[in-house]
């Protein structure tokens, strides 16, 4: 099942930041999901419980966000929902959709981290980490 | 008290980084990767035995690696065209990973590969997901299962750099509606090229190896729009 390779992924994600900044638990993960990438979200729910046991994440919650697919026609200058099954054709010209603006992401978006389990030390800003595929 | 942390990360990210490495590797070596997918039973096992036994007629070395849930069956029949072939049982994945299939090319793949031929675990949801290293992402629909095909697996077709319609010969019976089909991929992935291929026939043969080669040349491949994702 792909769901359980993509919930193994995040907890794994999720248990390498924890443990950069000395969390011992968590709360929440926040994910988004793009309506093109091909990720069932009740089923990557319920991996994601399989997948937390025994990790750092055990007994989280998993929120997910579904994101509208939507695109741009430079020429026109236009933004459309591509809807589902996805139009990529501009609704003014016709022709291809220049790039896709959103629609594919899957990617975590927060962590929150369960109270009181930063270990000293560890920054009291939230911290960024940035990454694209 | 909570902290919240803002971690931005693709979940994939892992694999692609994982399939830019590989891609690199293997086309610094001068082996260029084809990746096939579709459902099972569309002829993908098929059409690589035609195409990788033309390709041993033209003396374009090429191997192949097959993967499937269980049974080396796909193996068997491949090898059959006398190109090296590698059989990968999955063990219930449902997808290959760009890892995993590095770490089943060491120590096998030969050297002076021109074209390697993966066919994907039959299915269209996630294998289109995982980036595999390939040059060209070829997706796999045979006449009889219906002209909203990519409609309905608008992720497989809409990454597709091409589009091979499998059962010509059968397209008569199964009243497969072309222009339709056509006008449905168009939709999802415009401008992918699509054309129609039949074992039986002999209709398209030679066609992947050729579209393999160029894209091993350097021609320019297919970008569809649902790569063009907004960073
Ligand atoms: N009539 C016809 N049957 C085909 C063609 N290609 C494949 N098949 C049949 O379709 C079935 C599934 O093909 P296979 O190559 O195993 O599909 P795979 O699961 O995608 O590898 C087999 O019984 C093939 O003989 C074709 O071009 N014409
Ligand atoms: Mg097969
Ligand atoms: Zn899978
Ligand atoms: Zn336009």
């Amino acid at each position: 099942m792909h769901e359980m390779s993509v919930a193994l992924s995040v907890v794994d994600q999720v248990e390498q930041a924890a443990r950069a900044r000395g969390a011992l638990g968590v709360q929440h993960v926040h994910l988004d999901i793009g309506e093109l990438a091909g990720v069932v979200s009740d089923s990557l729910r319920f991996c994601f419980g399989l997948a937390c046991a025994g990790t750092l994440l055990e007994g989280s919650e998993l929120v997910t966000r579904s994101v509208p697919g939507s695109a741009r026609c430079a020429p026109c200058g236009r933004t459309w929902d591509t809807g589902m099954p996805p139009d990529m054709l501009c609704p003014d010209c016709r022709a291809a959709a220049t790039e896709l603006v959103a629609g594919r992401e899957l990617r975590i978006t927060e962590v929150r981290w369960a109270a009181d389990t930063a270990a000293p030390g560890s920054p009291a800003q939230p911290a960024t980490i940035l990454e694209e595929s | 008290m909570c902290r919240v942390v803002d971690l931005q990360q693709a979940v994939l990210a892992k694999n692609t980084m994982a399939a830019g490495i590989l891609r690199s590797e293997l086309t610094a070596r001068g082996t260029t990767v084809v990746n096939l997918l579709s459902s099972p039973g569309s002829g993908k096992t098929a059409l690589l035995e035609r195409e990788l036994t033309i390709a041993r007629e033209r003396a374009v070395p090429a191997a192949a690696l097959t993967a499937d849930l269980a049974t080396e069956n796909d193996a068997v029949r491949l090898s059959r065209s006398g190109v090296p072939v590698k059989q990968v049982l999955t063990d219930g994945l449902c997808h290959l990973e760009a890892d995993m299939l590095a770490g089943h090319l060491h120590n096998w793949l030969p050297e002076d590969t021109r074209l390697l031929f993966v066919e994907n675990v039959g299915n269209l949801v996630c294998p289109a997901s995982y980036d595999l290293g390939e040059t060209l992402r070829v997706v796999l629909a045979s006449v009889t299962e219906g002209e909203d095909k990519p409609l309905k697996y608008p992720t497989a077709f809409g990454l597709a750099h091409l589009v091979i319609v499998t059962k010509a010969d059968l397209a008569g019976p199964a009243e497969f509606d072309e222009a339709a089909f056509r006008a449905h991929v168009q939709q999802v992935n415009p401008g992918v090229e699509v054309v129609l291929s039949s074992v039986r026939s002999g209709q398209g043969a030679g066609l992947l190896v050729e579209r393999a080669l160029a894209a091993a040349e350097g021609a320019e491949v297919h970008a569809p729009v649902m790569a063009q994702a907004r960073a």
